[in-house]
């Protein structure tokens, strides 16, 4: 598994990232309020977005791609298509079905499936250009509590451990797939779940035997359940200029909506 | 006598662009076990991942005369059995009769076949009284008995450790090397256990850095002090 943060010298890469991390909040915060049809506003909100990752020289296709992620939660909001407020209207096309969809409620399903489409991407330009430790500071200097700061940051640390333990299962798994030429295998649908399944359930045993392990090892090592804290410095004026300017753009991005929205 | 394993000018690059192995040659004959030695990152592994075709770089890997490719993964690996450093990335199911029957289900061999097959396999690494047990809760001497009867039961020709002793206490390891004496497919073994080697491989290729530093007969190799030390192997 590769690292999603994207070493470089931008601008975006450069800024404080108590800015950037507020930043995005306030970004995702201020989409999530706006309202539902507010076509304008999302585009803006979109370009917003493309602009910074165009700054930070960042891939776009990849957080484009990395942002599909927020569809199959969107999904859950397709019933909004047919629970929708009244009125109610036949389906076109297939009238003689007879049901009975809520234009309202398309709308809304639409705009939720967008909001979270941009503010994932906005959430994962935030990871491209700001490193996990600076991160982790971040998240205590803003007061949030130690054992989520905590949590987080093992949570990475071992999520790449893991994936490296998948891989090497994978592997050990394709070296025993052999087929031989002119004879039928692969084995039945039910058998390749069940071997899934294994593999899935030993990776739990193992995960959890391991985090025994790294907490005993924390433990003889002093944790007392919580990490140092970090130093902080203020804030440089540059960028707390930034993010002035970057909230009053947002305020005004959600104004546009209110005003367009329904 | 026709080589069993030719490998000709393999060099590969990890993703991140890192060389690992640096035009390698090497010839095996039919039988031969070798031990391949070298200190950590010096490519013993990622040799070993060439020769079933995980690993694809550039450069020519002959098995049986047959060049692998996308098309001829199947028979490849059929012939040539891997065996992980790391028991537990070998041993994925409950059981280990399932475990050990994974090879040859995926073959689309018949329920009489694979029963066959498996009791082969664990009788050949002295496991047969554990056919039922869960894989989990194996010791580690265990686990790797049975993590080589998962290749067995493929029946390849090949055997390809990757440290087979590492982690194991003193009688696990005794037995594991005289299991490994016995078996009569041809092996490359990679390894740090320089006991091992004397007693088990008549032929040693010496690895550094992505490259085959030496290949001769165990013995002069092992006596070569300034060449070991100056490898990180004493």
């Amino acid at each position: 598994m590769k690292e999603f943060y994207t070493p470089g010298k931008s601008p975006v890469h450069e800024i404080d990232a108590r800015v950037k991390l507020t930043f995005t909040l306030a970004f995702i915060i201020f989409l999530s309020l706006t309202p539902s049809g507010a076509w304008p506003a999302y585009i803006l909100f979109l370009t917003l977005a493309l602009s910074i990752a165009l700054l930070s020289r960042v891939s776009i296709g990849l957080i484009q791609k990395r942002a599909l992620l927020a569809l199959p939660f969107a999904l859950a909001t397709l019933p909004l298509i047919f629970t929708g407020p009244p009125p109610r209207v036949d389906l076109p096309f297939f009238q003689t079905l007879g049901i009975a969809y809520s234009p309202e409620g398309l709308v809304r399903f639409v705009s939720i499936t967008l909001k979270s489409w941009i503010s994932l991407q906005a959430a994962l330009l935030l990871s491209a250009t700001t490193h996990i430790s600076d991160l982790l500071t971040t998240f205590q200097q803003l007061r949030i509590p130690k054992l989520f700061v905590a949590i987080i940051g093992l949570m990475w640390r071992y999520l790449f451990l893991i994936s490296d333990e998948v891989t090497r299962m994978l592997r050990a798994r394709s070296s025993r797939s052999a087929i031989v030429p002119g004879s039928r295998g692969g084995g039945n649908v039910f058998w390749r779940a069940k071997v899934t399944g294994g593999m899935a359930g030993s990776i739990f045993l193992r995960s959890i035997e391991r985090s025994d392990r790294v907490y005993s090892a924390m433990l003889s090592r002093g944790y007392t359940g919580v990490l140092p804290a970090s130093e902080s410095q203020p804030i440089a004026k540059n960028d707390r200029g930034y993010l002035i300017l970057g909230l009053f753009l947002l305020m005004l991005l959600w104004a546009l909506g209110l005003l367009t929205g329904g | 006598m026709e080589a069993i394993i030719k490998i000709d000018k393999l060099s590969f690059n990890y993703p991140n662009g890192h060389p690992a192995l640096n035009e390698v040659s090497l010839g095996v004959n039919p039988g031969e076990k070798i031990a391949l030695v070298g200190e950590n990152g010096a490519g013993k592994s990622t040799l070993l991942l060439h020769l079933n075709g995980i690993f694809q770089g550039s450069g020519q890997v002959l098995i049986n005369g047959l060049e692998i490719s996308k098309n001829n993964l199947g028979q490849i690996r059929a012939w040539v059995g891997l065996v992980f450093q790391n028991p537990d990335d070998q041993l994925f199911s409950p059981t280990v009769y399932e475990d050990v029957a994974y090879g040859p289900i995926y073959q689309g061999l018949d329920k009489l076949t694979v029963r066959e097959k498996v009791d082969q396999a664990l009788a050949a690494v002295h496991m047969s009284a554990y056919v039922d047990r869960d894989s989990y809760h194996l010791s580690n001497g265990e686990k790797k008995r049975i993590a080589i009867a998962t290749v067995l039961s493929m029946q390849p020709q090949i055997l390809a450790l990757d440290e087979p002793t590492a982690g194991l206490d003193p009688r696990a390891r005794r037995e594991l090397i005289e299991l490994l004496e016995e078996l009569p497919q041809t092996m490359l073994i990679a390894t740090h256990d320089l006991a091992l080697v004397e007693q088990l491989a008549p032929r040693t290729v010496l690895m550094n850095r992505g490259r085959i530093i030496a290949d001769g007969p165990t013995d002069s190799i092992l006596a070569d002090q300034v060449l070991l030390e100056t490898y990180g192997l004493s």
